[in-house]
């Protein structure tokens, strides 16, 4: 007798109706949509803004299939790319720059299971199309930039505190200041040392003059490649929303790489302009004579700017500083009330700059502007309380910590950025995307049927059970792929093909095991107990070692590698439970109840 | 049906000598292809840039070469890709000036050539990122031969690790072998599918090792010679089956998988073969070398310290 207690036929059952759920979304495949995100912290994607996104595609004749509103954008789905295409200029030139307008795929399966949270596969670009970059930041230069401002700022300071020094000169890892005798040298050196706390410093005499030598610190190199790499990637958030993007993927890789995913996008050309801009900064003085009119024409010698919440401001169009002048902004606190302050350090010439600018206004405003691509954004407008010498400045008042370090990072943005290149790139066409996927279905689909055939043939009814248990396992595998959203490229698709191919193992193993047992004179009901009993340990055996390859892969696999080895890690777990539970309750249901039990088909 | 329906074991141990000196012929030249003739390495691991184009009617190689000459890329290989509408690009990072902005460059000579050309797909790789991945090809090699000498060491006792790790690093060496042969291009999936064959063929050892292990517990009278023979002979009708259903997969990859997964499936399916060959006819003869006997398994009763109880 061979039969599963009542829990063991559920697990089955609920696994199984799970995994059909699950499942499901991927037949419907995807339709074209339209994502509107509104790109200014004051607005917000609310029932009014999905109004107006109706409105407008109504005014122009284009019928959404269907129309959704999420915590951060509204999205309309449509039958086909052309109306999604006609939808896009409709809601840019309704919405203005204020809005980004996507272009989007929405799941096209019905509500009830998207509400389940059962979505289609997340596919990778190599299936949908689109761009990936891996950039790569010039810590070098990074670092070079700023023993350069230091060294610069050197001068000034020495020359400020009226100590004498025959010169100073920089090489690629410290900065070698020339003193004429040991006590300007100890003089100076405690003058730096107070000024510049990243450095540390070192002396040395050689040929009758005294060396004082500064390095830069351990933690302060880490701390400039980490804002390097925090700058990059603000600033490439920033640009990516530009260029439309549903769904791109902006993160760091290893210590000076950012992998940058853009899905969709056919413009590569564009996609590199962009991301290959770099930004500039500009000190401006707020114009706070005149009064600004709505709708109203600048008076000259003046500017319009908006800031990110979308109010205007005028400025006026001669500059103090430009951004190069900024060796570095942090966020911090103010030394007096405690208050989030942002502060900020300039270089000498702008320290002089800005020490003349702020003597002679006073109790008036200055704009600090981000511009790119042409178009300038205010990032904070402070007023000047009194004069600033020295190149530091804080700006602090009616900021929370969080705005604080917004600030920074967009001032640190503007700034000159470390500079990256594109070390990596590959581009996928859609129409080749879509190539791959039926070219992965089709030779799963075909290997799957031959694999079936034979079984079928070769084991009988117990072939047969085996075939199912191998469907079962390719539906686990599916829906735990479409659970966790992970990204299926066409490795992971081979991955599957080969798990499959894989997977029938474990039930030859069990099938072979019940024929030797019956072979050897063993009941029928014994042997498929046996069997199974068996060949459990056997199975375990060859699907862990399996299960260290899948392993390694993923930890030092990149790209296309670690596709295959998640699918491959997935598909193990998966091929145990269906080869083992799935198959023998099947077996059970159809042996297991039969008390006197002969003969069984199993060839 | 059944196909191996063997009365009698058949003495694979005493081809011994045989099969391992086939086994050390065929390494040995796979040895000397990889020195002589090195792995063609793809674009990956080399850096360059790989380009696909698809005109609507057939492409004119020369004619595409005569452009990308003309743009001062003399050294681009350009080839028929799957179809004849279907052009593969291949540049390589010494002549590549303008970094990632070559593509752009050269669909824009293309373009004037003939306005039909799509570009399909772009592959670029900077030197820095090629020898992250042969370093990380390499250590996952490493990792993974490691976890598994290790695993079955724990599981089975060192001999077997031992063996079977040496049967199958034989496999991927002559998969490598094949690959510098015949130059077939060793990208990224082929580096996956080698270390998929490292596992797999593992699996293989561990079922015969499995058989193994149970026989010397049951046949306690038989030689060692005797016992492994047994084991493989009544493994063989499983071992033949799994790998021949594996193979309908692998070989569906290969016709149909398209040019991504050709030598992914290439890869596997030498795999594969050599998998059987070295489980059967090199790891067990190695297990006969390293000296395997009955006390391996079957450990000594402990002995109970005697209790005073008061």
């Amino acid at each position: 007798m061979n039969r599963y207690p009542l829990w063991k036929n559920l697990l089955v059952l609920v696994a199984l109706v799970l995994g059909l759920i699950y499942t499901l979304p991927n037949f419907y495949g995807e339709a074209p949509a339209v994502q509107v995100l509104p790109l200014r912290s004051n607005l917000k994607a609310d029932a009014q803004l999905l109004a107006r996104v109706e409105e407008a595609l109504k005014a122009a004749q284009l019928a959404p299939v269907a129309m959704s509103l999420d915590a951060t954008s509204v999205k309309a789905r449509f039958d086909d790319t052309d109306t999604q295409l006609k939808a896009k200029d409709v809601l840019r030139a309704e919405l203005g720059d204020d809005y980004m307008v996507a272009l989007n795929l929405l799941a096209r399966s019905p509500q009830w299971l998207t509400s389940m949270g059962a979505l289609p596969m997340y596919l990778g670009l190599d299936l949908r199309g689109g761009v990936h970059f891996l950039l790569q930041i010039d810590m070098k230069g990074a670092l070079d930039k700023a023993l350069e401002s230091a060294s610069g700022d050197f001068r000034s300071t020495l020359r400020e505190a009226n100590i004498a020094y025959s010169g100073v000169s920089r090489d690629s890892s410290a900065i070698t200041t020339k003193f004429r005798d040991a006590d300007a040298r100890a003089k100076g050196e405690a003058e730096l040392k107070q000024r510049f706390g990243g450095l540390e410093f070192g002396t040395r005499e050689e040929g009758g003059d005294f060396l004082l030598i500064a390095h830069l610190k351990q933690q302060e190199q880490l701390r400039i490649q980490e804002s390097a790499i925090q700058q990059n990637l603000v600033t490439l958030r920033n640009r990516v929303n530009e260029l439309g993007v549903a769904e791109p993927v902006i993160q760091q890789q290893g210590v000076d790489r950012i992998v940058v995913q853009l899905p969709g996008v056919q413009d590569t050309a564009r996609a590199k302009d962009i991301l290959g801009r770099t930004a500039t900064l500009e000190v401006r003085l707020v114009d706070d004579e005149h009064h600004l009119s709505e709708g109203g024409v600048a008076p000259f010698g003046t500017e319009i700017f908006k800031d990110k919440d979308g109010s205007s401001l005028l400025v006026k169009k001669s500059v103090i500083l430009t951004g190069e002048r900024i060796n570095d902004a942090q966020p911090g606190f103010d030394s007096r009330n405690n208050e989030p302050a942002v502060h900020i350090n300039l270089d000498a010439v702008g320290a002089r700059k800005f020490k003349e600018a702020t003597r002679e206004n006073v109790g008036k405003r200055m704009a600090i502007i981000l511009f790119e691509k042409g178009r300038g954004e205010i990032v904070t407008a402070p007023v000047i309380r009194e004069e600033i010498g020295g190149g530091r400045v804080q700006i602090s008042g009616k900021m929370s910590t969080e705005e604080a370090k917004d600030t920074s990072l967009l001032l640190r943005a503007g700034a000159l950025a470390a500079p990256m290149e594109i070390v990596e790139e590959r581009t996928v066409g859609p129409s080749l995307g879509a190539e791959n996927i039926a070219r992965g279905f089709h030779s799963t689909w075909i290997g799957y049927s031959a694999i079936a055939i034979f079984m079928i043939a070769y084991y009988l009814m117990f072939g047969g059970v085996s075939v199912l248990a191998l469907g079962a396992n390719l539906l686990f595998l599916v829906a735990l792929l479409s659970m966790m959203q992970a990204t299926l490229t066409l490795p992971g698709m081979a991955a599957i093909a080969l798990t499959l191919g894989m997977a029938i193992d474990s039930n030859v193993l069990i099938n072979e095991r019940i024929r030797e047992e019956l072979r050897n004179g063993v009941p029928p009901q014994t042997a498929i107990h046996e069997g199974y009993e068996h060949a459990f340990a056997t199975i375990l055996d060859s699907n862990i070692t399996a299960l260290i390859v899948g392993v390694a892969l993923f930890m030092f696999g990149s790209g296309p590698v670690k596709g295959f080895a998640v699918v491959l890690c997935l598909g193990i777990l998966t091929s145990i439970f269906s080869a083992v539970l799935v198959s023998r309750a099947l077996v059970n249901l159809i042996y297991g109840r039969k008390v006197r039990l002969n003969k069984v088909a199993i060839g | 049906m059944e196909f191996f329906r063997i009365k009698k074991d058949i003495p694979f141990m005493s081809y011994g000598k045989l099969t391992t000196s086939i086994s050390l012929v065929t390494f040995i030249l796979a040895v000397f292809f990889l020195a002589t003739k090195g792995l063609n390495f793809g674009v990956d691991f080399t850096g360059g840039t790989v380009m696909e184009v698809h005109y609507a009617q057939s492409a004119d190689l020369e004619k595409v070469r005569g452009q990308l000459g003309s743009i001062g890329l003399n050294d681009a290989q350009v080839l028929n890709f799957g179809s004849s509408k279907d052009v593969l690009l291949q540049i390589p990072l010494k002549q590549n000036k303008a970094g990632a902005k070559l593509s752009e460059l050269v669909m824009d000579a293309l373009h004037q050539q003939d306005a039909t050309v799509e570009l399909r797909r772009v592959e670029f790789v900077g030197p820095q990122v090629g020898k992250d991945l042969v370093e990380n090809g390499a250590m996952a090699l490493l990792l993974v031969s490691l976890g598994i000498v290790g695993y079955l060491w724990m599981r089975f006792e060192w001999k077997f690790g031992l063996a079977a790790i040496v049967a199958n690093l034989h496999d991927v060496v002559i998969i490598l072998g094949f690959f510098a042969f015949f130059q077939w291009e060793f990208s990224l999936t082929v580096l996956a599918a080698v270390l998929a064959v490292l596992g797999y063929s593992v699996n293989e050892s561990v079922v015969v090792f499995d058989r193994i292990r149970e026989n010397f517990r049951k046949m306690r009278k038989t030689e060692v010679a005797g016992i492994i023979d047994n084991a493989i002979t009544r493994t063989m009708s499983r071992t033949i089956i799994t790998h021949g259903c594996t193979q309908m997969m692998v070989t569906s990859m290969l016709f149909f998988g398209g040019e991504t997964l050709h030598y992914f499936a290439l890869a596997l399916t030498i795999g594969i073969l050599f998998s059987i060959y070295s489980s059967v006819l090199v790891a067990s003869p190695l297990l006969i070398m390293f000296g395997v006997s009955r006390e391996d398994f079957i450990k000594p009763e402990k002995v109970e310290a005697e209790e005073v109880l008061p």
